[in-house]
């Protein structure tokens, strides 16, 4: 302890005194990159990149109906099974008609109602947007753009899919209006403000040089922690002993279908089919393989056996970990992220959350918000700045000798947290004095499947 | 030695679970079964199609007790089982001639706990 202190001590120092002095427009992230090359060259819609922005969309729907809603559905009991599906099928239809009615607008338009943290109406129902118009972002390929049609597709999948990892907080006792009322909210009072902050032109977050590749904190920080308030707000489930998940075979197809879906989320936020999706889809793939594996070690040495549920959630954790990083760092660093985010998961689900007693059905804390914010932290780390030496930018972290990095990363991770924890503490807790958000004794006890939907999953004979 | 057959609403079999444990009796059989007394099935709904009359989820639970534990077992189950309202299921008691129990080979009382 008594080296480390003064260490950190300086750490910090010479790390906030420039970086308060620092002027906004000399950061160094991509969109500012594009208006300096853009003068050199004008962009021009490049029809590889949008084929690959197309597919990757797709794969990114795909992940919330039916991966994420396999992955969930079969961890809980089956008389609740289809509510899982019916919420997850849910989010996203609503969520879509958010999008194009103004959540695209509010979440990405360079003129705003607060600066640097909302936009404004001016592309409610994208109305002013053309199929002949360019997207006005790019990532790592300034001139070759996509139609701005496409980009706004595919944060549309994004905003959908983020409300529906919270489902898996509160499964097995939520009141179907509350939650689909509850999502509305959210999803314009949460999602875009800090889905604005952390990625359009104006946002603070990205002036300040927070790197965030495919939503480590849009995402998943933001899911995971508003997971932790909705549980703690709506209590536990009666009757709570460890129930087995009812289809395991379920889980492990829909984290399969994840990981196959997470190549469009991470390589497809490179909005280009390049060198840097590329790597996105091999730093993707190195975490997710590692994390499956070091929880399979762990569920040894501390279970005696390795399980299906274990490699499941262990590829998931790595999945999330890796999403703010995949375009920064190198294999190594993948390999690094991927088997930190799963020994600290591993241990939140497994012993930190037995000792804090709260009720997270599926571990949607201990996954999501934990593992995105484990990868929003080391990105700050193991950003390599030798990847981007041919796309125009020079990301690096503390291991290559910007600690400053690390700082930012922290501060964009504790905003996004704060932001989170507040908006869904008053979101939820309106909903529930409103229309409520849990099901009474006897709802719970017979199963949302019967009682929020009136059908059942399975039948016994017949 | 009497047999306890009970057909009970699935919904409250952590509560009769409880109940039973609670009065020391510890084994017993669960079976998930499909029925419906005067409560007449459920209506459930498929793309707008009532289906109604559909038999109903039941849980079948059976219990081998001696004599002295036959009315604390009723009892924990009632206790357990009962809403009120109709379909809370209905409580069997049989005879019981013989127990055997296969590791051991013991017989009738010693063989039922």
């Amino acid at each position: 302890m008594r080296r480390i202190i003064p260490l950190v001590i300086t750490v910090v120092f010479t790390v906030v005194t420039p970086l308060l002095a620092e002027d906004a427009s000399s950061s160094t992230n991509a969109v500012t990159v594009q208006t300096t090359q853009s003068a050199a060259r004008e962009p021009v819609l490049d029809t590889g990149n949008t084929a690959w922005v197309l597919v990757s969309t797709a794969l990114v729907f795909f992940m919330t109906v039916p991966a994420l809603a396999l992955f969930y559905g079969g961890l809980v009991r089956k008389k609740n099974v289809l509510s899982i599906l019916m919420q997850s099928f849910m989010s996203v239809a609503l969520v879509s008609l958010i999008w194009v009615a103004f959540g695209y607008s509010l979440a990405f338009s360079d003129t705003e109602l607060i600066p640097g943290v909302l936009g404004d109406f001016k592309w409610a129902f994208l109305h002013t947007i053309n199929p002949a118009d360019l997207s006005p972002y790019a990532v790592s390929d300034t001139v070759g753009r996509i139609p701005h049609l496409v980009f706004v597709m595919f944060q549309c999948m994004f905003a959908a899919i983020t409300p529906a990892l919270i489902i898996g907080a509160f499964a097995e006792r939520i009141k179907f209006s509350g939650f689909l009322f509850f999502t509305v909210l959210w999803t314009i009072f949460v999602y875009t403000p800090l889905a604005h902050m952390v990625w359009s032109t104006n946002g603070w977050l990205l002036k300040l040089g927070a790197l965030d590749f495919a939503g480590g904190t849009v995402v998943h920080i933001n899911a995971g922690f508003a997971a932790l308030v909705t549980v703690l707000i709506i209590g536990k489930r009666k009757n709570l002993r460890s129930t087995p998940p009812h289809n395991l075979p379920f889980t492990l197809i829909g984290s399969a279908m994840l990981w196959f879906g997470w190549f469009g989320f991470n390589g497809g936020s490179s909005l280009a089919a390049n060198g840097i999706a590329a790597l996105a889809l091999l730093t993707t793939n190195t975490a997710t393989a590692v994390a499956a594996l070091v929880w399979a070690l762990m569920d040894v040495i501390f279970n005696r056996r390795s399980t299906i549920l274990g490699v499941a959630t262990g590829a998931v954790v790595g999945l999330v970990a890796i999403t703010p990083a995949s375009g920064y760092v190198n294999v190594g660093g993948a390999m690094v992220i991927g088997a930190i985010a799963s020994v600290i998961s591993f241990s939140m689900v497994t012993w930190i959350k037995e000792r804090f007693g709260y009720d997270d059905s599926l571990d949607v804390f201990g996954c999501h918000g934990i593992g995105g914010l484990v990868g929003a932290i080391l990105t700050g780390v193991f950003a390599d700045p030798s990847v981007w030496k041919s796309f125009g930018a020079k990301y690096a972290g503390l291991a290559y000798g910007n600690p400053q990095q690390l700082i930012i990363q922290l501060i964009a991770s504790g905003v996004s947290i704060t932001v989170t924890l507040i908006g869904t503490l008053i979101i939820f807790k309106f909903v529930d004095l409103v229309i409520g958000v849990r099901v009474d004794e006897k709802s719970e006890a017979i199963g949302l499947d019967i009682t929020q939907h009136n059908e059942r999953a399975y039948t016994v004979i017949e | 030695m009497k047999m306890i057959v009970a057909i009970i609403q699935p919904f409250r079999l952590d509560e009769v679970k409880e109940a039973l444990y609670a009065v020391d009796v510890n084994l017993i059989t669960v079976s998930e079964v499909l029925g419906h007394g005067r409560q007449g099935g459920v209506t459930e709904v498929y793309r707008g199609h009532k289906e109604t009359g559909n038999l109903l989820r039941k849980m079948r639970l059976e219990i081998a007790v001696n004599e002295n534990f036959v009315e604390p077992t009723i009892q924990a189950i009632i206790k357990g089982a009962r809403t009120g309202e109709v379909g809370d299921g209905k409580i069997f008691v049989y005879d019981l001639n013989e127990v055997v129990r296969i590791r051991t080979g013991e017989r009738g009382t010693e063989a039922i706990g």
